[in-house]
């Protein structure tokens, strides 16, 4: 049954980074991707003085990140996915590269949040590259991260600027994953991907009829 | 080859360098990067190399100015394109540096192969994307993987914190980043650090980079 919001606009990017936070369990292991998704960081529960509740990743070889760093606490030699200054939290660790690849790959990572261009009604994903002529391309640890967790959430708006959905029935930009999405969490609902096919569990400023209408995915309530 | 030997200048460490090496440089942006090696190996003017790094060079320093200087004819890494790579994407557009991308848990995995006498494996990142086009593919137990290669090199230049006169190394948080597999992959390790302490100094239980993985050392910045 989707819970529809219709009596008001969409989320902001704040708002939804807490309607993510919300729905990540404590006690897991977490990867955010860069942009976007950094900012479920601020919406986890606190963790006082002790290990937090929820361990955050960083590909580049730290599990127990802490927020980014400011002023005098920023050592060059701490930097998160997106080589930004940032804290290390108690319990924290380091690793080298292959170790933090094989963590995710490994099936380790509980979730991870990742922006996208696309995502389709199977759960594939295109965040990596427009494919335009003289776009250089950049991949990161997009692809790993793709297969590797065991959960992998999407967040991202729902329509282009020029009002095109995102969620579509087939990527056309290039993937950086097959059948790897079970979420997507969008300023306008939240869509949950299975083999069966895509439910729609909850609506911000929109109803579930409107997004029938403007999505052209199959979609259950 | 044999046991690591303390240099007494960045210059004496890079010597030797051929035109046409491969050469591993660590780093995740700045952190870690070798930047007394990169000068050193401008200084020493080594072309036609092949570099393999996570990055593509920020700002004017580093990476960035190696491949200003025009010695570089082929990058292998993850992620060149970012805010601050406009040294790299001029090259590029130019035609004048050629690109072979990679998922950065390939990048990490192919050169921790190389370093550990693996032929080549098969790994679940980029099936279905452009960037396993042309590779050959295999299911094992229900899932695709990709046939992915070693990457060997003649040369890593690594920056970690401390050595011991054998080449013992630790490092210091996320700067570990590829600095562990860069050691062990390459033919000849240059090492540079912020200083070297006796043999025996070190905790056995802390040493991330055995010395048998180092050649030579340099007390750098």
């Amino acid at each position: 049954m989707t819970a529809e919001h219709a009596g008001r606009g969409p989320l902001a990017a704040d708002e939804l980074a807490a309607v993510i936070a919300r729905d990540i369990p404590p006690g897991s292991y977490v990867n955010l991707g860069i942009g976007q998704p950094t900012k479920i960081a601020d919406h986890l529960p606190d963790s006082g003085d002790g290990p937090p509740p929820v361990i955050l990743h960083t590909e580049n070889g730290m599990l127990g990140m802490g927020p980014a760093a400011h002023g005098g606490d920023i050592d060059p030699d701490l930097t998160n996915a997106g080589k930004v200054p940032v804290t290390e939290l108690p319990g924290a660790a380091y690793f080298h590269h292959a170790d933090s690849f094989a963590m995710m790959r490994g099936g380790h990572l509980d979730v991870c949040v990742l922006g996208a261009y696309q995502v389709s009604a199977r759960g594939d994903l295109a965040n990596w590259h427009t494919g335009e002529p003289g776009a250089i391309p950049a991949v990161g640890g997009a692809m790993d991260l793709a297969i590797g967790a065991r959960d992998v959430y999407v967040m991202m708006t729902l329509f282009t600027p020029e009002g095109d959905s995102k969620l579509v029935a087939e990527c056309t930009y290039p993937l950086t994953g097959v059948a790897c999405v079970s979420r997507a969490y969008t300023d306008h609902a939240v869509f949950d991907i299975r083999p069966g096919g895509v439910r729609v569990l909850e609506t911000w400023g929109i109803t579930l009829a409107e997004l029938r209408d403007r999505v052209p995915v199959p979609l259950g309530g | 080859m044999g046991r690591a030997r303390v240099m007494g200048s960045v210059d004496e460490a890079v010597a030797g360098i051929e035109d046409g090496s491969t050469v591993l440089v660590g780093g995740f942006g700045l952190a870690g990067m070798p930047f007394g090696l990169v000068d050193g190996l401008i200084r020493q003017g080594a072309k036609d190399l092949t570099i393999v790094s996570n990055n593509a060079g920020n700002g004017d320093v580093g990476l960035a100015a190696l491949l200003a200087a025009g010695q570089v004819r082929k990058v292998i890494c993850s992620f060149p394109r970012q805010a601050d790579s406009y040294v790299f994407d001029e090259l590029y557009r130019a035609g004048k540096v050629e690109l072979e991308l990679v998922p950065q848990g390939n990048l990490a995995e192919r050169m921790r192969a190389a370093g550990a006498g693996i032929g080549a494996f098969y790994c679940p990142t980029a099936v279905g994307t452009p960037l396993a086009e042309g590779k050959e593919t295999r299911e094992i137990d229900g899932r695709a993987y990709v046939l992915e290669y070693p990457i060997k090199a003649e040369y890593a230049l690594v920056s970690a914190h401390r050595a011991d006169t054998l080449g013992n190394l630790v490092y210091r948080k996320t700067a570990r980043n590829f600095g562990p597999v860069m050691a062990a992959a390459a033919r000849t390790t240059i090492v540079q650090v912020a200083e070297v302490v006796p043999a025996g100094a070190l905790d056995p239980e802390a040493v991330v980079t055995p010395s048998i993985y180092v050649d030579r050392i340099v007390v750098a910045r």
